[in-house]
């Protein structure tokens, strides 16, 4: 099993998370006027990099959300950084 | 020259060391241009090219595949061949191929095994044999034969399966689709390629696509590691690899790529009938004419284009086997393996134009590609002859993860892909 | 478990076995087929397709041929390797793919048509009238053991998790120097090997560094372990896999299950050695034919002189030290050049001797070796590359991942000096003594060559592959069957590459290697079940009432992950869950609600982040209030029901399905760090914290009076959908008014260790008053009664709220909410939806199968939908159900077919809500 660290609680067996998406996701406004085209993109359209991706992962024993840069094809992690730095 | 395949044939070229038997395909240099060019040289792809060979009288065709044919989920996947599925758009798609698979040997003059010994889903609790009725009425009044089979007639079909008092989840019955079963994988793309190349088809091998030629918003050809080809139409079956091959295109695609392992055994004298599975362990197992138990279950909880198992799943997998059926957990593994499967958000496959003007795609089988090759085949084929939908290629547009008409066959019946 | 040399003139324990019938007296440390060699049987099983006879190619893991079947007091397992199974008191062998024996098999008359059973043949027959027809027979015919059904009660796995900060793997010489090197430097090492007795091919030098084998085994292995290094022998490395992770399985006794050991490594010497390749020449197949090495380890591990008049074939130097060996041991042996003649292998099961163009050598035995392979399929499991050294013929080590290094024979050092040399200085240039000359299969040459031994691939079978364009090293395994049996291809795929390679005119190299596969040896399926077994497999949660509820005689059944009581009582289940129903109607039901999900969210952003996640409008809820609502998913589709309580102005608590705790909050934690200021958001699952006892029907009301007399509970004091916080005996206790039934409910909640105290009051209170116990079953039908859904039932992945007849919010609602606009798109505006309906049936069959689907009846009808929930209503008397159907809204008064297995019966459609529809009871 792969060996993910959680900025929280430190490396651990990669049963304890989940992938909650790539990063860098941003929900449109539905309080205006949003395209089909546009909402479907957001709902459906990945990335899916081959080599260095940036996703959000969910460390499901403390519940805190991360971002792990890894290597899709060798899956060696680059590096875990805590969400919010990364958002705000 | 020895073309055909017969047992005549066989015995004569047996008499003379076989010596006389021709390739099953050449090895050309691609030519500048065609009328069309197929990337990806898997199942779906080769099956492409035979169609617009048969179907569509079209034989100005390439098809260009980066290693060699059949190399990716088309060689490694657990070969099962089924329609059991809920919703009538999948069981058009399905049962199309279930019925192209039936005639494929004698159609394609190559032994594909087709070996319909049945498909068990087992149901392990009255809210499960609920739900299996569900599914199986959907089934028959999509016109895909089926059958429901109590836990008696469950145990009689498949002995191996557990009966006994420590079954975490014991066996209510099952669904029963006989018309399912395996099929010789590398047999299926072999034909395929030998079929297409005997109708004129160029199977390049080795050739690498670089980047598409779009001019005044048409793709127009590519870019190779063997040069430029240019075609009218192209078509794209690259499963796990779509998204990375269709951004070259700037095409974006609504896939994940995860790795999906399978695992085969030592050769057993035979023990099992069918293709087994049981929801709840998310294992399934079937047994190879070889004698080998062929297993499988979910995918690896990490996006992945790494080709290689991970233990969390093994243990899962493999935990759920000696779990279904406990005499089987002596028996050896040989061999383990993963393929990448291209993820589509309703797990149903994405057949039609890619959004950019005569680049068209068959991709997004997920785990289930195998059983789909001839009707994927068909149904690009039909795209990248005629430019239109097929009436059962339609709904599987990827326009309808904009207007909403998912077709999500785990949402709607529990079964897995 | 012995782990030392045979030595077969000293008097020692002797083991009993037998082999296809015949009984034979073996020694403590033999392997099966070491000691068959040294009572002289040679043929030890049969050829996959041929039923060839054939022995042991091999000495120890690379053997393709020796398999057998073996059992030893209750236990039986298919295809044990001769080589690798260690042999005990009472054994019995049974050859596999043989009968009635390895010796005489009924079967061998195939091999006279081995002309028509060529590579792939079955590719370009049996396709008329059809494959069914053969196939049956081809499946018998093929296989090799037979897999008994007897369950091995005791055949569990132990698994382990371990590290270490050097793993060695490999005991050779250049192993255990490099463990030694390690554990003296201070490192925390593992050295693990395959073998019960370390030392590789060590046995097989007279000495080394001036000290016989065994003393210079023994000072290495005292000096590792006095330097804290850690040994585990009879222990195979069979995969690498990501993250440094490798996985070992180690053997005990014979029928017990191998032990997995999980072992992360800071980094990992691979010492694996090195395997003797077969020569091609015609007929090389034959029982009597080893590889040098093996015959090297059979004199000096087992004490077997496997021949006396021995045909040495080698094109290496190292057959140099075994010749001597084998002499000294008191065999002849002719030593033959394979470089310079054709050869040809002559006897059957008994080898007579062999041909090198007209040459007639008699011998008893000939050894074979093609030069040497590194084992490099670890390096391959963890992305190493591989080169190619022209010198010695083989592909080794390249650039790999920086934990891993090989070392020895495994690194293309086959000289055991310059092994040890270069663990031990690795920047000094070594002289190796290894010494080759090329030898690959040719391409035309006469005679059936072996490739694939077990599955009967010849040379002839390369060719045909290569003349039908199956060029590609992948297409030649897959078309030819080459190296994909036992020993997946360790002793056929250099040879077949090779072969591929001249027959082609192209170098080796640009041929490549197919992809090396784990487990390097074959690991029972137990390995990696061992204690995921049982009802430890997906443990079940359970209540903390789970004894109260037995003393009360439930029938504890599954749901959603949750031991529950399905009813109460014995005798038949449909009358004690209809009684309960009645029970419930006619006074009350006591019900335990205690896996129903309690989410808090607080916080200044609470309400918002409420009102974002839930369909229905919270922002206009005040404290005190419950409401009913939905969760969607972004795409719109209902994900979950149930009520939310507003405890405060920045505080609620959501009650989610019992069985979607946990998605439900990881929904949640989602996106209140996704998207939210998370300091001002806080989400806590407190479901295991509280209990639950949910008291429902006419006389609820007054059972909760009794139970909190200083509470005002009447209807007008205490409404539908509110909640108080009181105490109970001291502790604080939450009372809702929620109803899943349609009658007037009670949830009384508290903390987890008052529920006995609470579940017996309530007992006590209610039994008087007619009220008692009620489990799952009877709730199901309560609520279906009511037309309340189950989601997951009564909905699928396609249901929206609108389809439930829940249209408001979409419509109205100007705050942004979860799955918004996908509320909106064609689909969700298209009058052809699935919608909620009940259905009542007029005829006297009794209730609708639940799963029947809806048709229009045609005579090729098509599906409008399906029945998700189906009972006899016992309150109403009459069947009851719940179904989606096409527009079903409005279709109210339409008669429909429904359809199930065939049959089909009408029932016409109507509002969901059977019973007390105008809701007087919820107050009553």
């Amino acid at each position: 099993m792969q060996i993910f660290t959680c900025p929280s609680c430190g490396a651990r067996d990669e049963r304890e998370f989940h992938f909650s998406g790539e990063l860098g996701k941003v929900r449109p406004n539905t309080t205006g006027e949003v395209n089909e085209e546009e909402w479907a993109t957001y709902l459906h359209t990945q990335g899916n990099e081959l080599g260095a991706v940036r996703e959000v992962w969910m460390h499901m024993t403390c519940a805190e959300l991360f971002v792990m840069e890894r290597d899709s094809v060798t899956m060696e992690v680059l590096s875990t950084t805590p969400l919010r730095k990364d958002v705000s | 020259m020895t073309r055909h395949y017969s047992a005549f044939n066989l015995l004569r070229e047996g008499l003379r060391g076989h010596k006389g038997w021709g390739r099953a395909w050449r090895s050309p240099e691609p030519k500048s241009a065609y009328d069309i060019v197929i990337i990806g040289g898997g199942g779906h792809g080769l099956a492409t090219a035979h169609y617009l060979v048969r179907n569509h009288g079209i034989t100005n065709v390439a098809v260009l595949e980066k290693g060699w044919l059949g190399g990716g989920n088309t060689g490694r996947n657990t070969t099962v061949i089924r329609s059991n599925y809920f919703y009538p758009e999948s069981a058009a798609l399905y049962d199309m191929s279930v019925q192209l698979y039936e005639g494929l040997s004698r159609e394609l003059n190559y032994n594909v095994m087709f070996s319909q010994r049945g498909m068990l889903v087992t149901a392990h609790s009255e809210p499960d044999m609920e739900m299996a009725a569900r599914q199986l009425n959907a089934m028959r009044l999509n016109g895909v034969d089926a059958e429901l089979l109590d836990a008696d007639q469950v145990r009689r079909f498949e002995p191996a399966l557990n009966f006994g008092p420590n079954m975490r989840f014991p066996i209510h019955g099952g669904i029963l689709q006989k018309r399912a079963g395996t099929g010789r994988h590398d047999a299926v793309a072999w034909g395929f390629a030998r079929s297409a190349d005997a109708g004129g088809v160029d199977i390049i091998q080795n050739c690498e696509v670089n980047e598409f030629i779009v001019e005044a918003g048409r793709c127009v050809g590519v870019n190779t590691s063997k040069g430029e080809i240019r075609a009218d139409a192209i078509g794209a079956a690259v499963a796990g690899h779509s998204s990375a091959l269709m951004k070259k295109a700037g095409v974006e695609l609504p896939i994940n790529s995860y790795a999906l392992q399978a695992f085969v055994s030592e050769p057993l004298k035979p023990v099992l009938n069918s293709v087994v599975l049981c929801p709840p362990f998310g294992t399934y197992v079937s047994q190879s004419d070889k004698g080998g138990l062929v297993i499988g279950g979910g995918l690896d909880r990490v996006p992945s284009y790494g080709q290689r198992g991970n233990m969390p799943v093994q243990e899962a997998v493999l935990s759920g086997l000696a779990e279904m059926m406990p005499s089987l957990s002596k028996v050896k593994l040989l061999r383990h393996w993963a393929g990448i499967v291209d993820v589509t958000p309703d797990s149903s496959p994405i057949i039609g134009p890619s959004g950019l003007d005569g680049l068209y795609l068959d991709c997004g089988w997920g785990t289930g590609g195998f059983k789909a090759i001839p009707v994927g085949g068909w149904l690009l084929a039909h795209l990248l002859a005629t430019g239109k939908h097929h009436e059962i290629s339609r709904p599987f547009d990827r326009n309808r993860f904009v207007s909403g008409y998912l077709i999500d066959e785990g949402a709607a019946s529990g079964i897995a892909h | 478990m012995s782990s030392h040399r045979i030595s077969r003139s000293v008097s020692e324990r002797v083991l009993n076995f037998t082999f296809d019938g015949r009984r034979y007296v073996g020694r403590e440390g033999d392997t099966i087929a070491s000691a068959l060699l040294a009572n002289g049987v040679r043929v030890m099983g049969r050829s996959f397709k041929y039923h060839r006879p054939r022995g042991p190619w091999g000495a120890w893991v690379d053997d393709p041929n020796a398999v057998m079947s073996v059992r030893l007091g209750t236990v039986e397992l298919p295809n044990c390797p001769a080589t690798t199974t260690y042999l005990e008191e009472g054994m019995v062998a049974r050859s596999v793919n043989a009968w009635p024996s390895a010796q005489f098999d009924i079967k061998a008359g195939l091999d006279v048509f081995h002309r028509w059973l060529s590579a792939g043949f079955y590719y370009k027959t049996f396709m008329w009238p059809d494959w069914h027809l053969f196939e049956p027979m081809i499946r018998r015919m093929a296989g090799l053991g037979a897999v008994s059904d007897d369950v091995l009660e005791n055949y569990v796995s132990e698994q382990t998790h371990d590290r270490c900060a050097v793993l060695v793997i490999g005991a050779g010489p250049a192993g255990l120097v490099a463990a030694r090197k390690a554990a003296e430097a201070g490192e925390d090492v593992a050295l693990v090997d395959d073998h019960r007795l370390l030392g590789g091919g060590v046995y097989q030098q007279k000495t080394l560094e001036g000290k016989t084998p065994d003393v210079w085994v023994a000072e290495q292995t005292a000096a590792i372990t006095a330097a804290g290094g850690r040994i585990l022998t009879a222990t195979t490395a069979f995969g690498i896999f990501d993250h440094q992770l490798v996985g070992l399985v180690q053997q005990g006794a014979f029928g017990t299950a191998p032990k997995l050991i999980r072992m992360r490594a800071g980094r990992v010497v691979m010492a694996t050695g090195a395997l003797d390749r077969p020569i091609t020449f015609a007929n090389n197949d034959r029982p009597g034919i080893f590889s040098v090495d093996a015959a090297a380890e059979y004199l000096a591990r087992y004490d077997v002189l496997l021949g006396r008049r021995i045909a040495l074939v080698s094109n290496n130097t190292l057959a140099d030290g075994t010749e001597a060996r084998l002499t000294t041991a008191g065999a002849t042996v002719i030593r033959i050049d394979p470089t310079t003649g054709a050869l040809k292998a002559r006897g059957s099961k008994r080898l007579k001797g062999i041909w090198q163009d007209d040459r007639l050598h008699s011998a008893d035995t000939i050894l074979a070796s093609g030069g040497m392979t590194p084992t490099v399929h670890l390096w391959r499991h963890a992305g190493g590359k591989l080169d190619w050294c022209d010198n010695r013929q083989v592909f080794v080590p390249g650039k790999g991942p920086d934990f891993l290094t090989a070392v020895g024979a495994a690194n293309g050092e086959f000289d055991i000096d310059a092994a040890i040399a270069k663990v031990r200085e690795p920047e000094t240039a070594i002289k190796t003594s290894y010494h080759m000359t090329p030898l690959w299969p040719q391409p035309g040459s006469k005679g059936r060559q072996w490739i694939d031994f077990q599955h009967d691939v010849t040379l002839k079978d390369v060719e045909l592959a290569a003349r039908e364009n199956y060029v590609s090293v992948e297409h030649l395994k897959r078309y030819t069957t080459l190296g994909m049996a036992h020993d997946q291809g360790k002793t056929s795929n250099m040879a077949g590459l090779a072969a591929m390679a001249a027959i082609q005119d192209r170098p080796i190299p640009e041929i490549g290697t197919t992809t090396f596969r784990p487990p390097f040896v074959p690991v029972p399926i137990e390995t990696y079940h061992g204690h995921h077994r049982g009802q430890n497999l997906h443990p079940v949660k359970r209540l903390r009432l789970e004894n109260a509820h037995r003393a009360a005689g439930a029938a504890l059944c599954e749901y959603g992950g949750w031991l529950r009581p399905g009813w109460y009582g014995a005798g038949e289940a449909k009358d004690r869950i209809r009684a309960e129903v009645l029970q419930a109607r006619k006074a009350a039901g006591i019900f335990d609600g205690s896996p129903l999900g309690k989410i808090e969210v607080m916080g200044p952003d609470a309400e918002d982040f409420v009102n974002f996640v839930y369909y229905n409008t919270i922002a206009t809820m005040k404290p005190g209030q419950i409401r009913y609502g939905f969760m969607l998913t972004e795409g719109g589709v209902v994900y979950d029901d149930g009520v939310i309580a507003r405890l405060g102005p920045n505080r609620f608590v959501i009650s989610c399905s019992s069985s979607h705790v946990d998605g439900v909050r990881n929904h949640l934690e989602t996106w209140r760090q996704d998207g939210n200021d998370p300091d001002r958001i806080y989400v806590q699952d407190t479901t295991a914290h509280w209990a639950t006892v949910t008291v429902t029907g006419p006389k609820a009301r007054d059972i909760v009076a009794a139970l909190l007399p200083n509470e005002d509970v009447s209807a007008k004091a205490f409404q539908h959908m509110t909640f108080i916080e009181t105490e109970w005996q001291g502790t604080p206790i939450r009372v809702a008014r929620v109803s899943f039934t349609g009658d007037s409910s009670f949830e009384l909640s508290l903390r987890q260790s008052k529920a006995e105290d609470l579940w017996g009051a309530v007992k006590s209170l209610a039994e008087p008053m007619g009220a008692g116990l009620m489990g799952l079953e009877a709730m199901l039908i309560l609520r279906a009664e009511k037309g309340f859904i189950v989601v997951g039932k009564d909905t699928d992945g396609e249901t929206m709220p609108h389809d439930l007849g829940f249209g408001v919010p979409r419509s109205k609602k100007k705050a942004a909410f979860l799955g918004d606009r996908s509320l909106h798109t064609e689909k969700a505006n298209t009058k052809v939806r699935n919608q909620l309906v009940g259905l009542q049936v007029e005829d006297d069959s009794g209730p609708l199968p639940t799963g029947a689907h809806l048709t229009n009846g045609d005579t090729r009808p098509k599906s409008q939908g399906y029945v998700t929930s189906s009972y006899l209503s016992p309150t109403l008397d009459q069947p009851i159900a719940l179904a989606m159907v096409q527009n079903g809204a409005a279709r109210m008064g339409e008669t429909v077919t429904v359809w199930h297995l065939g049959e089909t019966r009408n029932a016409t459609i109507c509002s969901p809500c059977f019973f007390d529809t105008d809701g007087d009871r919820l107050n009553a």
